[in-house]
């Protein structure tokens, strides 16, 4: 049925985005700080992965307005505000950032310049991997995607009142500048943030790895909150079974993309059985990290894809709101895999720490609190684009 | 002749209009009816009502099939019937198998949905359904839209649809009746015939084409190698020979030199370094009747088996034979003797001490001492003696 009387009135977000948000951040961040001081090195790694987690849903945030851009999708256009809250906190990475740059003796064994001296490898290695280089490259990608941040989501505000059709375009040819670039940043961001924590290691796929993660994350926080705002009226009757089925079939999609490239990566690593390769894995195989390396398989994949297969599963707003907080922690989890083992005390085992539940309330709190600000000053639905009317007509 | 009525169709001009007809066809309470469109019209299967594909459901149990085939055939080649080692591996591999199987699980699953699709679903073959080589067939197959309440719907009454598909407003109405004259069945023999015909040609032209016409090797790198074949001629060396001999003094692995080669009547031979185990003369056993029975006969009496081809060796129970040393028939089978070659390239040394000593037992079978008998039927619990 054709809705041409579209209305939409203004109204806040439930006050519990607020409530939570700052509740988490203030708790998170009491803990985070204490964590710091019992255990500065450990808190430095869960740190990360929680910087980690903000990067994924942030800029695959951003990735996902770019590919609506690009692909001239309009189903996505009635929420396309969420995914636009949620790369709100691309700026706020410049402030997130610093501390892990300060610690960056504790994270990375190539900033050790005495162990560099005695390393053939990591010698080889110090033109790429130094501590001025890898300052300056953090610093210009956050500042790429902090651009391309105000760029397209200026243009979609402006829109809500002006209603001017060229900004649509001029956001086409932003994106399609910007996907490249995406590309090329968040292969190197996985490459210096996550990789490089093992320096010795190296895997061509691993850029890809972390941006199949990427999407699952944002894809994850959009669907999540679509969901949760659309049970509450926010999006009546603009999103239908068939927007929620697209994100059903997009994070299966996706699903199956982190398995396929999580699986080639390990395959040709097994088969070529190099030791030089083979001891990254060895080492989540040691220990009660092989509990963690089978639980990924089994929650990464396993589980969201038994859940997502059936197609009244993709479109049940109770299924969807399930699987994308369990995809959040899926996501999660495998940032821990990648990056605790790293941790010299961690690598003959998993030991546990109070201070590894700490940072996930202070990330919850960060990401909430973000987003509310920057939601509560804007409409949820880009009245003023030129798709939305499809978007809402939008019929599988 | 009676013409019997199949349903009444509606075409329309625009998509909207049939999603339109289609739900109001459904209020009206029709079931037994189906909408028509050169493309798939978003939206059209919720305006029919229609209820989830149970096709997915194939798809799922092909799919499992498929896993499960691949995965124990794989098992079953790979670990239990021909184990090989590769690369290392374990023999169940099962890293190495997922691509496999996972190629196999959809190959399965998609051939199973489609042709489950177009069986079950399409009830292919159906060769004389009352919509083909229609009008409305030929419009709705190109730029229009349609819809045909059967006759066999419960509500049917041919005044009331037509007035209720009026009210729609469509661009045109049309009776459809079931084929008059002939009916198309499957197996009818001209139709069956055809198939086979196409079939043969297609698959023929195929075969010729690929294989012969147009046959090009993958890739070549193993079949043309820059290297010779045995017995080839090379024109890299001066002498023309692409077979080398080995620089002087080169020695093969695990090989003995044998002092006394070359020798007729060695005035020194070796000693026999094996004892004669049951293991040891088993071997001489085995390797006695493949290398020297042909001409000594079984036992080495001399009756050799090649009726007069080469000439018949003399018996190994001469008294000459059973005074040789050990080293001295190791001397015989190693270097020959006369027109009996050597058969040292055939035979590995500790092969031709198990010989020897086999030769030993023959020997001493057919010359036994009553002191023999009584061990043997000692031990074997016989009374050969009567
Ligand atoms: C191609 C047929 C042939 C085969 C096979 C053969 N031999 Fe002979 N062998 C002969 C002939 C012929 C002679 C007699 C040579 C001569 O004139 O001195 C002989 C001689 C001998 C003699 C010396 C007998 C004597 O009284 O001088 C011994 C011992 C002997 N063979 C052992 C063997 C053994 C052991 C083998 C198996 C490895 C073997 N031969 C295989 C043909 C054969």
């Amino acid at each position: 049925m054709h809705q041409t009387d579209f209305k939409y009135q203004r109204k806040d977000l439930p006050a519990g985005f607020s409530k939570f948000g700052f509740a988490f951040l203030l708790i998170g961040l009491i803990l985070a700080v204490a964590a710091f001081f019992v255990d500065q090195s450990r808190a430095a790694f869960n740190y990360l992965v929680i910087y980690m987690m903000i990067v994924s849903i942030a800029l695959g945030s951003l990735f996902l307005i770019a590919l609506e851009y690009v692909a001239g999708a309009d189903w996505s256009t009635p929420f396309r505000r969420i995914p636009e809250f949620f790369a709100g906190l691309i700026p706020v990475l410049f402030v997130l950032v610093i501390p892990l740059l300060l610690l960056n003796h504790d994270l990375f064994h190539w900033a050790h310049e005495e162990a560099v001296k005695q390393d053939k490898i990591l010698e080889g290695k110090a033109p790429y991997l130094n501590l001025s280089f890898f300052v300056i490259r953090t610093l210009v990608f956050i500042a790429i995607w902090v651009l391309f941040y105000f760029l397209l989501t200026r243009n979609s505000r402006k829109q809500d009142t002006t209603k001017d059709q060229t900004l649509t375009s001029k956001n086409i040819r932003f994106s399609a500048a910007f996907i490249p670039l995406f590309a090329i940043t968040i292969t190197f961001t996985a490459v210096d943030w996550l990789m490089s924590l093992e320096p010795h290691w190296f895997s061509t796929i691993f850029g890809v790895y972390y941006f199949s993660g990427t999407v699952i994350a944002a894809l994850a926080a959009v669907t999540l909150v679509v969901v949760v705002l659309k049970e509450k009226g926010y999006f009546n009757p603009w999103i239908t079974d068939d927007h929620l089925y697209s994100f059903g079939a997009l994070l299966f999609a996706f699903v199956n993309f982190w398995a396929y490239i999580a699986f080639s990566q390990f395959m040709l690593i097994w088969y070529a059985d190099l030791p030089e390769e083979t001891f990254w894995y060895l080492t989540r195989w040691e220990g009660s990290w092989v509990i963690f390396s089978l639980l990924l398989i089994v929650i990464h994949f396993v589980v969201p894809y038994a859940m997502l297969l059936s197609q009244p599963a993709k479109m049940n707003p109770k299924r969807l709101k399930f699987i994308s907080i369990w995809l959040l922690f899926a996501h999660l989890f495998d940032l821990f895999w990648l990056i605790m083992p790293n941790m010299q005390p961690l690598k003959k085992g998993y030991v546990f720490s109070w201070i590894d539940l700490v940072f996930p309330i202070l990330g919850i709190g960060i990401v909430l609190t973000i987003f509310n600000f920057i939601a509560k000053k804007e409409n949820l639905i880009p009245v003023g684009d030129p798709k939305l009317k499809r978007g809402i007509n939008f019929h599988l | 002749m009676n013409k019997r009525l199949f349903g009444i169709a509606a075409l329309f001009k625009t998509p909207d209009e049939i999603i339109r007809a289609a739900k109001k066809t459904v209020e009206a309470g029709y079931q037994k009816y189906d909408v028509h469109s050169p493309y798939p019209v978003h939206g059209i299967d919720r305006a029919m009502k229609l209820k989830p594909s149970k096709l997915g459901f194939i798809t799922l149990v092909f799919g499992l099939t498929g896993s499960a085939l691949a995965l124990l055939l794989m098992y079953w080649t790979m670990s239990v019937d021909y184990p090989m080692i590769i690369g290392g591996k374990p023999f169940f591999a099962l890293p190495a198998f997922i691509p496999v199987t996972f190629e196999v699980t959809v190959l399965l699953a998609t051939l199973a949905t489609v042709i489950g699709m177009i069986t079950f679903f399409f009830r292919f073959p159906e060769n004389d359904h009352p919509l083909h080589d229609t009008e409305y067939m030929k419009k709705v197959s190109r730029d229009h839209f349609g819809v045909v309440i059967e006759a066999s719907d419960k509500h049917f009454d041919e005044s009331k649809v037509r007035e209720f598909l009026s009210s729609l407003h469509p661009i045109s109405l049309e009776e459809i009746y079931y084929s008059e004259k002939e009916t198309y069945p499957v197996l009818e023999p001209k139709f069956v015939t055809f198939l086979v015909v196409v079939a043969l040609v297609t698959s023929g032209v195929t075969y010729f084409s690929l294989n012969k016409l147009l046959y090009m090797q993958p890739f070549t790198w193993m079949m043309e190698q820059p290297k010779l074949n045995p017995q080839q001629p090379s024109t890299l060396f001066a002498d023309g020979f692409g077979m080398r001999t080995p620089v002087q003094g080169t020695v093969a692995r695990g090989f003995i030199p044998y002092p006394y080669m070359g020798q007729n009547n060695p005035t020194e031979v070796l000693q026999n370094p094996f004892l004669p185990t049951k293991e040891n003369l088993k071997l001489g056993e085995a390797k006695y009747l493949t290398f020297c029975s042909p001409c000594h006969g079984n036992f080495g009496d001399g009756d050799s088996r090649l009726r007069g081809q080469f000439p018949n060796p003399p018996s190994l129970h001469s008294s000459r034979a059973r005074e040789f040393s050990d080293g001295m028939i190791y001397h015989i089978i190693t270097n020959g003797q006369n027109i009996m070659p050597s058969y040292a390239s055939q035979i590995t040394r500790e092969e031709r001490w198990a010989i020897v000593n086999y030769i030993r037992v023959l020997q001493r079978a057919k010359n036994a001492k009553s002191s023999d008998l009584q061990v043997v039927n000692k031990e074997t619990g016989n009374n050969a003696s009567n």
